[in-house]
């Protein structure tokens, strides 16, 4: 990809500067395009979807004239066109509507929701990071033996084990006999409403107001659903690992080295680990942009007010603003973790510099 | 393999030892309720416009009315609330309100008299959903000004027509009599909106309780009301916490991190009755389920086989197995608790009986039919069995499920055969059911009174709806209980709807909760009397 940019010999060469307001600009028409397609999507989805928006309003007992009221309120009675148009002017805008289930703009709603659901997607993130690379490097290097196959047996259980499960029987188990952690929840009842909500991840909001108490209080409610999220992307996470490690290390350059009397450490570090960095961040990437979307069961089964609850009860509450809000957050996150990604690739890949 | 068997040993070992050192429970502070609860249906805090179970919940603790229930005595029916007292004119149209005496909203306003006049007025000129029970008394934006006074320290109403008094004061208990502090609201009022959008997130009552926080699908957190008339109440602050899963809300409740659970399912409840420091309460509500045959199928307009129909369904069978713990039998059309409510339970299964009354109307050998029903596990449920029973006199049942959008469509457009759904009151009066299970004065089609179940299954009863008219108008209690009664005995008889069972709630609660009420059929939860 580096290569195929490099203007060949003898055109002048364009300034950087230049060249990065065209990098720039290419990369903004890319997430103009793709939001463009994903608004679409979700209002032709939010159009035939057999819910009857006025009646989730009105509700079933309501007169003719309530019903019609609410109809033209709703620009209902607006041509498709007119009403797609209006919708694009008001996401632009950052007006998704009210969500009819809350009674509240569908912003303020996910700028509630989301930091729950990011604070938990982060702490799995990282800890599917910290524990997935090495054991899949240990197990690409280890291949065959009974490493590899625990490596093996721990992600396969990972993938397959059904979330709702676990989880109940970790809060079983950790909560509900044991009495090591938090219950369901983002804290305990009587901590709600203490910290001032800044970022609305409420580790960090605590951090900031050193209360030590509540920081404690909310690690021990996060730890739970964290790890469950966490185990589900070390799973993955450390199965890419371990097959891009074996490809690099049937290499001939691995060989190489190792005729050369390198050290394995460096070897396998040095060498191999550090030509799959660019794809390894894909991966992590896309199972952390995954777990933003948010976790439905996770966050259900730990009374979690995420995003990902948040879109299912709507979608089941025929609240079409709030679910098509939320996906186009949901989407916006998504372009936006890539294009992060494809930044990430400058630093790591030794042939972009 | 070894490696892993010790593992898997050793994991054991430790769970084992952590089970039996089993740490002290949580405890919530003694000044405080917390309840787990699905709280997802509120979507306003605003009395005129609050017309769902956890809304009123919720608005039941914070707005106090004219009259109200006694939490501790529901039996007893309405009572005094912000009015001391009421007088009924001779020709039975007015009733005067006398307010009680030194009473502050939570913000220190007096209550008057007029604000009950706004609160009232307000209600019938936003015309939101609920809006209905008061104007079904005559209440017109137009004529509010007229029709609902203040006069001092007394209030008057005046109905277009003579009502049962119990009639007019019953619906006042609903949601929609909240007395609202007209000065706070009249100061964040919008465009003309009366307040509206300030009070679907905010509070200006005169009850127990006013509210802290409501963070949608989250929690609702109330505080004690330090100008509450009714005096220092016990828990200074109740939480409510929005809690999915069954399974979840036990968990908390035996870990003490919450003192009730209120959406147990059967397995919990049987789980939380053995547990020390817990028990079960049940408790009846509103909601009827019921089966309802449309007279416009020839067949189903037979009165032989809409009785053979009520003999097909496996009631004892259904209460026993999936709904156990959630509905009760009930086979009238008034809720236990409500006034004048029967509990004749005339139908059984009896599949001889109803194949003698099939061959008697003409069918011997059974025919088909379709059924609709609302795409919800339990309803579901109870259309295979009733397919099932049916099947065995010959009459086979076709099952369509759809959303609720599509069966409400299919049912108010009378092109059903059999509607299998459920029906909830809508204020605590016996008219609310009477008036659309018994009800229909005009049965055709240009006539679109979509809203009365009568109607919906083209069920031609002028008499009927006329000694249901009797009913709202008699003034004496007692006579019109009786009347209540003999109108369900022969709606059972005669009426294309089978109704079966009465919705029943348990909850899971810390033994040490004392005096919590959940409304029954007719109210909603209270807070103030509650202890622990």
């Amino acid at each position: 990809m580096a290569l195929a940019e490099t203007s060949p010999k003898g055109r002048r060469k364009s300034s950087p500067f230049t060249r990065f307001l065209i990098k720039a600009g290419k990369t903004v028409m890319a997430i103009s395009v793709t939001m463009l397609g994903l608004l679409f999507m979700t209002f032709v989805i939010g159009r035939v979807m057999p819910v009857d928006p006025v009646l989730s309003i009105v509700g079933e007992r309501a007169s003719q004239e309530m019903y019609d009221a609410e109809f033209i309120k709703l620009g209902l009675d607006k041509p498709i066109v007119v009403q797609f148009f209006y919708y694009i002017r008001d996401v632009v805008t950052g007006n998704f509507g009210i969500s009819l289930r809350t009674g509240f703009p569908v912003w303020n709603d996910i700028v509630r929701v989301f930091p729950a659901t990011m604070e938990l997607a982060t702490i799995g993130t990282i800890l599917g990071v910290l524990i997935g690379v090495p054991l899949g490097v240990l197990a690409a290097v280890k291949r065959g033996t009974w490493i590899d196959q625990i490596a093996r047996v721990v992600a396969l259980i990972g993938y397959s084990m059904p979330v709702f499960w676990i989880g109940l029987i970790g809060l079983l188990v950790l909560y509900g006999m044991l009495g090591w952690i938090g219950g369901p929840g983002r804290l305990d009842v009587f901590n709600e409403d203490i910290i001032p909500p800044v970022t609305g991840m409420i580790l960090i909001d605590s951090a900031l107001a050193r209360d030590w108490f509540i920081f404690k209080d909310a690690l021990s409610h996060i730890i739970l659903p964290a790890s469950l999220l966490g185990y589900y992307s070390l799973a993955y996470i450390s199965r890419m690992t371990r097959s891009f490690m074996l490809e690099q290390l049937s290499s001939e350059y691995i060989t190489t080295a190792r005729v050369k009397g390198m050290s394995e450490r460096a070897v396998i570090w040095k060498h191999a680990f550090g030509n799959i960095k660019v794809q390894l961040i894909t991966v992590i990437a896309l199972s952390y942009a995954g777990l933003l979307e948010g976790s439905v069961l996770t966050e259900i089964i730990f009374s979690w007010p995420g995003i990902g609850s948040y879109i299912t009860t709507s979608l089941l509450s025929a609240d079409m603003n709030a679910v098509m809000g939320g996906t186009v957050v949901v989407g916006l996150v998504f372009v936006l973790l890539n294009v992060f990604a494809e930044l990430l690739y400058k630093f790591f890949d030794p042939r972009a510099k | 393999m070894n490696a892993f068997r010790s593992a898997i040993l050793g994991a054991a070992v430790a769970l084992a030892a952590g089970v039996t050192t089993v740490p002290a429970m949580a405890e919530t502070p003694a000044n405080m309720l917390v309840i787990a609860n699905r709280i997802d249906d509120i979507t306003t805090m605003d009395p005129a416009q609050s017309f769902e179970f956890a809304g009123s919940d919720v608005s039941h603790n914070i707005y106090s009315k004219l009259v109200n229930f006694d939490p501790a005595d529901l039996d007893a029916g309405y009572g005094p609330d912000l009015a001391a007292s009421w007088t009924v004119s001779e020709d039975g149209r007015s009733i005067t309100f006398t307010m009680r005496e030194g009473v502050l909203f939570a913000s220190g306003n007096p209550v008057t008299a007029a604000d009950a006049e706004y609160s009232l007025r307000r209600a019938i000129i936003l015309n939101k959903t609920p809006s209905f029970i008061l104007s079904q008394f005559g209440f017109t934006p137009e004529n509010v000004e007229e029709t609902i006074v203040a006069d001092g320290n007394t209030l008057t109403i005046t109905t277009d027509q003579r009502y049962a008094t119990s009639f007019v004061l019953n619906c006042l208990t609903a949601t929609i009599g909240g007395i609202v502090d007209s000065k706070v609201v009249m100061e964040h009022e919008v465009d003309g909106d009366m307040g509206n959008e300030w009070l679907r997130t905010h509070t200006a009552g005169s009850g127990a309780y006013v509210l802290t926080s409501w963070k949608p699908n989250e929690s609702v957190t109330l505080t004690a009301n330090p100008n509450w008339y009714g005096g220092e109440v016990a828990m200074q602050r109740v939480v409510v916490r929005h809690v999915q899963e069954s399974s979840t809300q036990r968990l908390m409740l035996e870990r003490g991190d919450i003192d009730v659970a209120r959406n147990l399912s059967p397995e919990d409840v049987a789980g939380i009755r053995e547990a020390d420091g817990l028990v079960v309460d049940s408790e009846l509500r509103g909601r009827l389920m019921y089966m309802s045959m449309n007279q416009k199928n020839e067949i189903l307009s037979n009165p032989k086989v809409v009785e053979a129909m009520k003999y097909l369904i496996d009631y004892e069978g259904m209460q026993d197995s999936f709904l156990n713990g959630q509905y009760v039998i009930h086979q009238a059309f008034l809720p236990a608790t409500y006034l004048g409510a029967i509990d004749d339970t005339p139908y059984h299964l009896d599949i001889e009986k109803a194949k003698a009354l099939l061959a008697e109307a003409g069918y011997p050998d059974g025919f088909e039919v379709n059924l609709v029903v609302r795409e919800a596990q339990e309803r579901i449920d109870i259309a295979q069995s009733l397919q099932n029973t049916m099947a065995q006199a010959g009459i086979t049942i076709n099952i369509t499920v759809g959303t609720a959008k599509q069966i409400l469509g299919e049912y108010r457009a009378r092109t059903h055969d059999i509607y299998l759904g459920a029906w909830g009151p809508d204020y605590p009066d016996p008219n609310t059911n009477a008036g659309t299970f018994a009800y229909n004065p005009d049965n055709s089609d240009e006539a679109g009174a979509t809203g009365l179940l009568a109607w919906r299954n083209a069920w031609a009863i002028p008499e009927m709806s006329n000694e249901t008219l009797a009913a709202v108008i008699e003034n004496d209690r007692d006579t019109r209980a009786a009347m209540y009664e003999a109108l369900q005995r022969e709606h059972q008889q005669v009426s294309p709807f089978a109704i079966m069972f009465q919705k029943i709630e348990q909850t899971g609660r810390a033994e040490n909760v004392q005096g919590l009420s959940l409304g029954g059929a007719i109210t909603a939860v209270s807070y103030w009397n509650v202890t622990k």
